[in-house]
């Protein structure tokens, strides 16, 4: 543990040693945990988790994700290296947590380690003794950002550990959108990312992921969010790289009228492993929450899916809806599919569906009848099954630029088949 | 232009066609009649290139080429055209994307350059438009949420797209009421062509009202009982395939 912050205020020292302290109880999760059952973290035994050093990119910046962005971080090894940000609406802050915990600890005070609760969580325990920065977002009541915010993380040419914690708070009837980009390095590196996320009523956020990192990146992710009445967390993370990437996603619906879609696509080749880890807690009256989940699993790759919904007594009314689809490319390739509902009310609509198959053989002799020669028939048809997944997307220029990755993960796929 | 001898083709332990012999010359247009299980989908499909046909022997002879040695996509670019009984739906796949796929691969396969976007948009608008094919059915995944009549419609936009010399339409007129028939037989006789030879396979005559064939045979039992012309499809409408149904030549 460290005081990575000159000075830092007692609560956060108090923070970083709550989990510093539970790490070390616990250590590293293992698959004997029920949570971990399909993901081994063995591949971070020969990391240190204290962060790197600062250092400089590896590589050129690229350009935002949406063309036209206005406000934009980037992270280094998690660390904020350049911010451009237009112009916002009062009272937004839009910053890196290190800024704010030098400059404004008071702002972060009542929202760091208020939702990403350590107690049955090792790696949130672990950021939470290492953080240095990450993001703060606060949007007011009643204010909308027009337009995405964009944060990149890259990582730099050393192999290192990062911890970065993202803090996004939106008051009532507050909107925006918010595209996270995980791009690493070529030496790879382990990010360890916590974020918490709270809406207040009628609060509208979208929350779009996109992990594309070379296969030497390790990511894990632990999102807390809180949703207020009727108000609305949508999410979408595409993963198309990363060694190993695990997302752990806790929405806990509290107030009547709150709604939740968790949405994913994961393209799995090569030995990489992906995991989402979803649970949906329904606590009040009239909550609605959506799960879909689409994978492209081929050569080793290994996908996990665990989602879950828990209503709880008082929970009536609940909607809730979950579906996985897996398309395997290859004899080796594997997907984990684990749903469950829990269930305390009587007044509920629940269900969840599971497929897993291979392409479709009438489709493939449909378009090779159409003289479409068999790899790009096989292309076409995985393209057709990850637009549908990206259909759940309901911004255009997000859905595009998803889209785009997408189609490089298949044509590197079809080149290294070739 | 097609000459098939003495096909056998097998699925599994089962022989379903046993001796298949028929010669289809440039620009006529034959029909296959037949009561069901008489083989005349495996036909299409063997001519197609699906796997899971065995062919036991006999050959098959297109424009001087042995047709099953060739892959479908092959025989696609060669001219070959299977409009299906049941077109396949694919999500996530744009019907536009689709055909311009389609339509470059087998122009590739000719030896001829890709067609551009707008090449492509003025081509297919033209043909769609006088299918009944609308810029919203385009844009849908293929066959998504078609109707049967579109999903046919769709497929002779196909054929009208890639041009073929030998179009083989299996039961183009399965679940099809007589309005969508119609339009669907219209859009065939539009592509009848002195260059273009047509394989209609159908359990019904009615269809050959609309699509005049020049030969029409008989299929029964794997093999061809009868051959003659357009007026045998009136005569199996009266009498229907009950004297085929021993498996005996008549």
């Amino acid at each position: 543990m460290s005081t990575l912050v000159e000075n830092q205020p007692a609560w956060l020292s108090r923070l970083r040693e709550e989990g510093a302290a539970r790490f070390g109880q616990t250590g590293l999760p293992t698959q004997r945990q029920e949570a971990w059952k399909y993901t081994g973290l063995n591949r971070l035994k020969a990391f240190g988790f204290e962060p790197a050093p600062a250092g400089a990119a590896s590589g050129e910046v690229p350009a935002a994700l949406v063309e036209g962005t206005q406000h934009r971080l980037v992270f280094v090894d998690g660390r904020l290296d350049a911010a451009t940000i237009g112009t916002l609406p009062k009272g937004v802050i839009l910053k890196g947590l290190a800024d704010v915990l030098r400059n404004q600890p008071d702002i972060a005070e009542p929202l760091l380690g208020k939702l990403a609760k350590t107690g049955d969580r090792p790696m949130a325990a672990l950021n939470a003794a290492w953080f240095e920065d990450g993001l703060v977002l606060i949007v007011p009541r009643g204010v909308t950002i027009e337009g995405p915010i964009e944060v990149t993380f890259i990582s730099g040419d050393a192999t290192a550990a990062c911890h970065p914690r993202l803090i996004v708070s939106l008051g009532d009837h507050a909107n925006a959108l918010l595209i996270e980009r995980h791009l690493g390095g070529a030496a790879g590196g382990f990010a360890n990312q916590v974020a918490e996320i709270e809406l207040g009523a009628g609060a509208q956020f979208r929350h779009y992921i996109l992990h594309a990192e070379p296969s030497v990146s390790t990511a894990v992710e632990t999102v807390s969010t809180r949703v207020g009445r009727d108000a609305a967390y949508r999410s979408f993370a595409l993963t198309a790289g990363g060694g190993l990437v695990r997302r752990e996603v806790e929405v806990a619906l509290c107030e009547t009228g709150a709604a939740a879609q968790i949405d994913g696509a994961y393209l799995v080749d090569g030995e990489r492993h992906s995991d989402a880890t979803i649970l949906i807690d329904h606590q009040a009256q009239h909550c609605a929450s959506r799960q879909t989940q689409k994978g492209v699993i081929d050569d080793d790759g290994r996908a996990v899916f665990q989602g879950k919904i828990l209503v709880r007594p008082h929970a009536q009314k609940a909607d809730g809806y979950q579906l996985s689809q897996t398309l395997l490319l290859s004899p080796q390739a594997e997907i984990d599919v684990k749903p469950e509902l829990e269930i305390h009310a009587d007044d509920v609509k629940c269900s969840h569906g599971a497929t897993v198959g291979r392409l479709d053989a009438d489709a493939l002799f449909f378009l090779r009848a159409r003289g479409i020669p068999e790899a790009e028939a096989r292309g076409l048809l995985i393209q057709g099954f990850i637009g549908g997944a990206l259909d759940e997307i309901d911004r255009p220029a997000v859905r595009e630029a998803f889209g785009k990755t997408a189609a490089d993960w298949l044509q590197r796929r079809s080149e290294s088949r070739s | 232009m097609l000459s098939i001898e003495n096909l056998h083709v097998s699925v599994g332990d089962r022989e379903i066609l046993k001796g298949l012999t028929l010669e289809i010359p440039a620009g006529e247009v034959h029909a296959i009649m037949g009561p069901n299980g008489s083989g005349k989908s495996t036909l299409s499909y063997v001519l197609s290139g699906r796997e899971g046909y065995e062919i036991t022997a006999g050959s098959v002879t297109y424009d001087g080429k042995d047709l099953l040695a060739m892959q479908p996509e092959e025989r696609a670019a060669a001219g070959i055209f299977l409009a299906f009984q049941y077109p396949v739906e694919i999500p996530g796949v744009p019907n536009a994307t689709f055909l311009r796929t389609a339509v470059n691969a087998v122009r590739r396969g000719r030896g001829e350059k890709d067609l551009d976007a707008i090449q492509f948009m003025r081509l297919v608008k033209d043909k769609s438009r006088k299918l009944g094919i609308t810029d919203e059915m385009m844009k849908r995944a293929v066959n998504v949420g078609f109707s049967g009549g579109e999903k046919k419609r769709n497929e002779i936009l196909q054929m009208a797209m890639l041009e073929p010399k030998l179009a083989i339409l299996d039961e183009t007129d399965s679940g099809l009421d007589i309005d969508a028939l119609r339009v669907v037989a219209d859009g065939v006789n539009m592509l009848r062509d002195p260059a273009r030879s047509m394989l209609v396979i159908t359990h019904y005559q009615r269809l050959l009202q609309y699509i005049v064939p020049d030969r029409v045979h008989v299929l029964a039992h794997g093999l061809i009982r009868r051959s003659g012309g357009p007026e045998l499809a009136h005569e199996l409408e009266q009498t229907g395939y009950a004297e085929f149904a021993d498996g005996k030549a008549a």
